[in-house]
């Protein structure tokens, strides 16, 4: 385990902080180290990280004691102590139930749910508990530790039920903040203030990237912030926005519209909920037109939220309807995995017909 | 239809409560007088174990009890014809597992495959004697369930292969084997969920009989492992089983191990047998590595549930020989345990008892294990000589009418609307 967290230099955090305050990582570091991270070994680091800094922090769901099935919580057990990372048995409604509890009581727990498509049983606890807490307490309690983390998305073989994408589920839900990271640098950004987060976040991992998404991860502790969008990549013509892994999926098509002269604008979401609106409002009034892009089927999922608020905040600054290229309206398939997904051609078919309007 | 179901003598004797199905209506008629369908109250021959100390070795004495009540003219636990056919059922899952082991290797299938290895005898122990009414629910290892039941070995390959001609027209995969022919109810994914499934089943059958007169005494037989004891679906389940009394069984695979959770680490009373009585149906326990034991309490679960007694929960004490599925590194379980379980192979043990008490020879193993190969491989054939299923097979399916669905106004499928690349077509 030292050979992966290094020497890192260390921000101190004040646990609970405000979730809007920028907390880049340039600052108080002498060097700033990074090492190349693929994204579950960067989700480690950021488990390491929050469990050090706070000793009331606690890390459990199935199979976490000898690393988790995707090898997220490698070493926890061993450097913390099986009194902080421990295995639950196989009850995510009392997985979750347990830790909203813990987190009532002024812990932090982080939860692993082993895959988002067995989040359900926990979606009453999440949804009637853990997003109502503070809320029909009349502030006197809270559950605002409460992290749960799960995996989620095609991963190329998963079939029904271990390649869902319920994010939509949950962003009806107010009380609760939805974050999905898009790389392994993000991914230890967000997962860090989610954890500090002073409320219940539900924080979903590509898990196609665990191993395929490689990047340059700072060493040292950082935070990056919830519910801010992030343009990463400029252009005129459209407004692309998406999460998750669908991101490299779309950044492809960028680069194919791109040889066809159009300028295409990219923004990771990060947060769905409470989403970034006045991000993708500007992007959209500079450049006229929309594309929303998500693995989950297209009735009902998060895209259409996206698309009702700008039709509503830029109805006349669009050019053409707002387009959403997402997965069709079946359970997720098997053998039909790639011709149910939205793919690069998919995203540049519509970009086009958008553009073209 | 409410007398029928409206009072269920309870098991232990304490007559002042009554369970009944709760109907939204006022007053409940009286209950009705004790028929033969509702059972006696008089326990069953298989007593609970009463350990001073729970120990996992310890023999299954109550099984050797109804083997010496029964008083059989010869000493014998199974005829010739029958250990043959529980040897080819027992060989058919351990070489139907190893081929798949080597498609997987060399990808031609793909996904999450749960093998296994290790467990035929729960298998064959139990569904082999069950008729093609009786239904089986089981979790995602379940291939050989499925073969067990009666589904061809070529039907569940090409499924597994994602290939039209599988059992579900290769839209579910390893994990989701299901037959209406055979009334295979299914894989699920999902531990514990195929439980509350088997329970309606059996509800229907009970229905039929008791409602619809119709000579119906069909059972359901739940497989599920150690770790969905831990979940909430199971105690659910147990207690409408047991309140209404349903012709179900509950087999529990308990093989120690939920991927790398140990049962024994993750259950505060490992003794999974002793949950069923809390909820007032006999719990048993057996040695899953020994399919005749498993075989006898199965017969004597299976005909208390014909008999219209209710449900039994039994405990199969086993081991899966490889690891959770084809993508596990099996790194955690002690070899020493492993081969401890190794050296009680069910199939050699089936393959000596038959050949010490003179029922097989030799030759006829051999032949038997021939077939068998013969069959696996022709099945791999088949499914590879399979089409795979066209696109528009996507979106059959999703409801009931596929028209609705599936096929637009112009009477072609969607998929082939070229509106469908773009993500924009109206479906």
């Amino acid at each position: 385990m030292a050979s992966l967290l290094g020497r890192f230099c260390r921000k101190l955090v004040v646990p609970g902080s405000a979730h809007g305050s920028r907390m880049v990582s340039t600052t108080s570091c002498d060097s700033e180290a990074v090492k190349s991270l693929n994204l579950y070994s960067a989700i480690n680091q950021a488990l390491h990280i929050a469990l050090e800094t706070d000793p009331r922090s606690y890390v459990f769901g199935e199979d976490v004691g000898f690393g988790g099935v995707f090898r997220c919580t490698t070493g926890l057990a061993e450097r913390f102590g099986k009194n902080r990372v421990f295995n639950t048995p196989l009850c995510e409604q009392g997985i979750v139930g347990f830790g909203i509890g813990l987190a009532a009581m002024g812990n932090r727990a982080v939860v692993e749910i082993q895959f988002a498509d067995y989040i359900y049983p926990a979606f009453d606890q999440i949804v009637n508990e853990a997003a109502k807490f503070r809320y029909r307490s009349g502030n006197q309690f809270n559950c605002g530790g409460l992290t749960i983390r799960a995996p989620y998305g095609a991963v190329g073989h998963g079939g029904h039920y271990h390649s869902q994408s319920p994010e939509a589920f949950f962003c009806h839900v107010p009380g609760i903040k939805v974050v999905i990271p898009r790389s392994p640098r993000e991914a230890k950004g967000l997962l860090l203030s989610s954890i500090r987060d002073p409320n219940p976040v539900v924080f979903f991992e590509p898990k196609w990237l665990y191993r395929q998404a490689v990047e340059e991860v700072p060493e040292h502790d950082y935070m990056i912030p919830l519910s801010q969008a992030e343009v990463i990549r400029e252009g005129s013509d459209i407004t692309l926005v998406g999460w998750g892994a669908q991101l490299t999926v779309m950044e492809q098509a960028c680069l194919d519209a791109e040889k066809e002269g159009i300028s295409c604008e990219l923004i990771d979401l990060k947060t769905l909920l409470p989403w970034d609106k006045e991000t993708v409002e500007a992007s959209v009034k500079k450049t006229g037109r929309l594309l929303i892009s998500h693995e989950a089927p297209i009735t009902g999922g998060f895209g259409a939220e996206i698309s009702a608020t700008i039709l509503e905040r830029c109805f006349l600054k669009l050019e053409a309807p707002v387009s959403r290229v997402c997965g069709l309206d079946t359970p997720f398939p098997l053998v039909f995995e790639p011709f149910y997904m939205p793919t690069k051609n998919k995203i540049l078919n519509a970009i086009k017909s958008t553009v073209n309007y | 239809m409410a007398t029928a179901f409206s009072a269920t003598l309870p098991l232990h004797g304490s007559s002042s409560q009554e369970n009944r199905l709760l109907l939204p209506s006022t007053r409940l008629p009286p209950p009705p007088p004790p028929s033969s369908f509702l059972g006696s109250t008089r326990s069953l021959p298989i007593r609970r174990l009463n350990h001073a100390h729970a120990s996992r070795r310890s023999p299954v004495v109550a099984v050797q009890e109804i083997v010496k009540a029964k008083k059989p003219t010869n000493s014998l636990l199974i005829t010739k014809e029958e250990g043959l056919v529980l040897y080819e059922d027992m060989i058919l899952g351990r070489s139907f597992e190893d081929m798949c082991a080597q498609m997987y290797y060399r990808g031609k299938m793909f996904g999450f495959v749960h093998l296994y290895n290790g467990q035929e005898a729960v298998s064959t122990g139990f569904i082999k004697l069950l008729t093609q009414s009786d239904s089986v629910v089981s979790t995602y290892r379940d291939h050989v369930h499925a073969l067990s039941k009666g589904v061809s070995a070529r039907a569940v390959m090409s499924e597994l292969f994602g290939k039209v001609t599988g059992c579900c027209r290769g839209q579910g995969g390893s994990m989701h084997m299901f037959s209406k022919e055979h009334n295979m109810l299914g894989g699920f994914a999902f531990i514990g969920e195929g439980i509350p499934v088997a329970t309606g089943a059996a509800f229907t059958s009970k229905y039929k009989r008791e409602v619809l007169k119709q000579d119906c005494d069909d059972v359901t037989v739940a497989f599920f492992g150690d770790g969905t004891c831990n979940n909430g679906q199971f105690y659910e389940c147990l207690n409408m089983a047991a309140l209404y009394k349903l012709p179900i069984i509950f087999v529990v695979e308990n093989n120690l191990w939920a991927i790398g959770m140990s049962h024994l680490r993750s259950t505060s009373d490992p003794e999974i047998w002793k949950k069923g009585p809390a909820f007032g149906m006999p719990g048993v326990h057996v040695d899953g590595m020994d399919v005749l034991k498993v075989r006898e309490v199965a017969k004597e679960a299976v005909a208390r549930a014909r008999r219209g007694e209710g449900p039994t929960l039994v405990e199969c004490e086993t081991y899966r020989f490889r690891g959770h599925s084809l993508a596990d590194p099996d790194e955690l379980r002690d070899a020493a345990e492993k081969a401890k379980y190794a050296a009680r192979d069910p199939i050699t043990a089936l393959k000596k008892y038959l050949i010490e008490n003179k029922l097989a020879n030799e030759a006829e193993l051999k032949s038997i294990e021939k077939k068998i190969d013969e069959l696996v491989e022709e099945a791999v054939e088949f499914a590879e000589a399979s089409p795979q299923p066209g696109r528009s097979q996507l979106l059959e399916n999703v409801f009931a009418d596929p028209k609705g669905f599936g096929i637009g106004p112009d009477g072609r499928y969607r998929c082939e609307d070229p509106k469908f690349t773009e993500g924009t077509a109206q479906v």
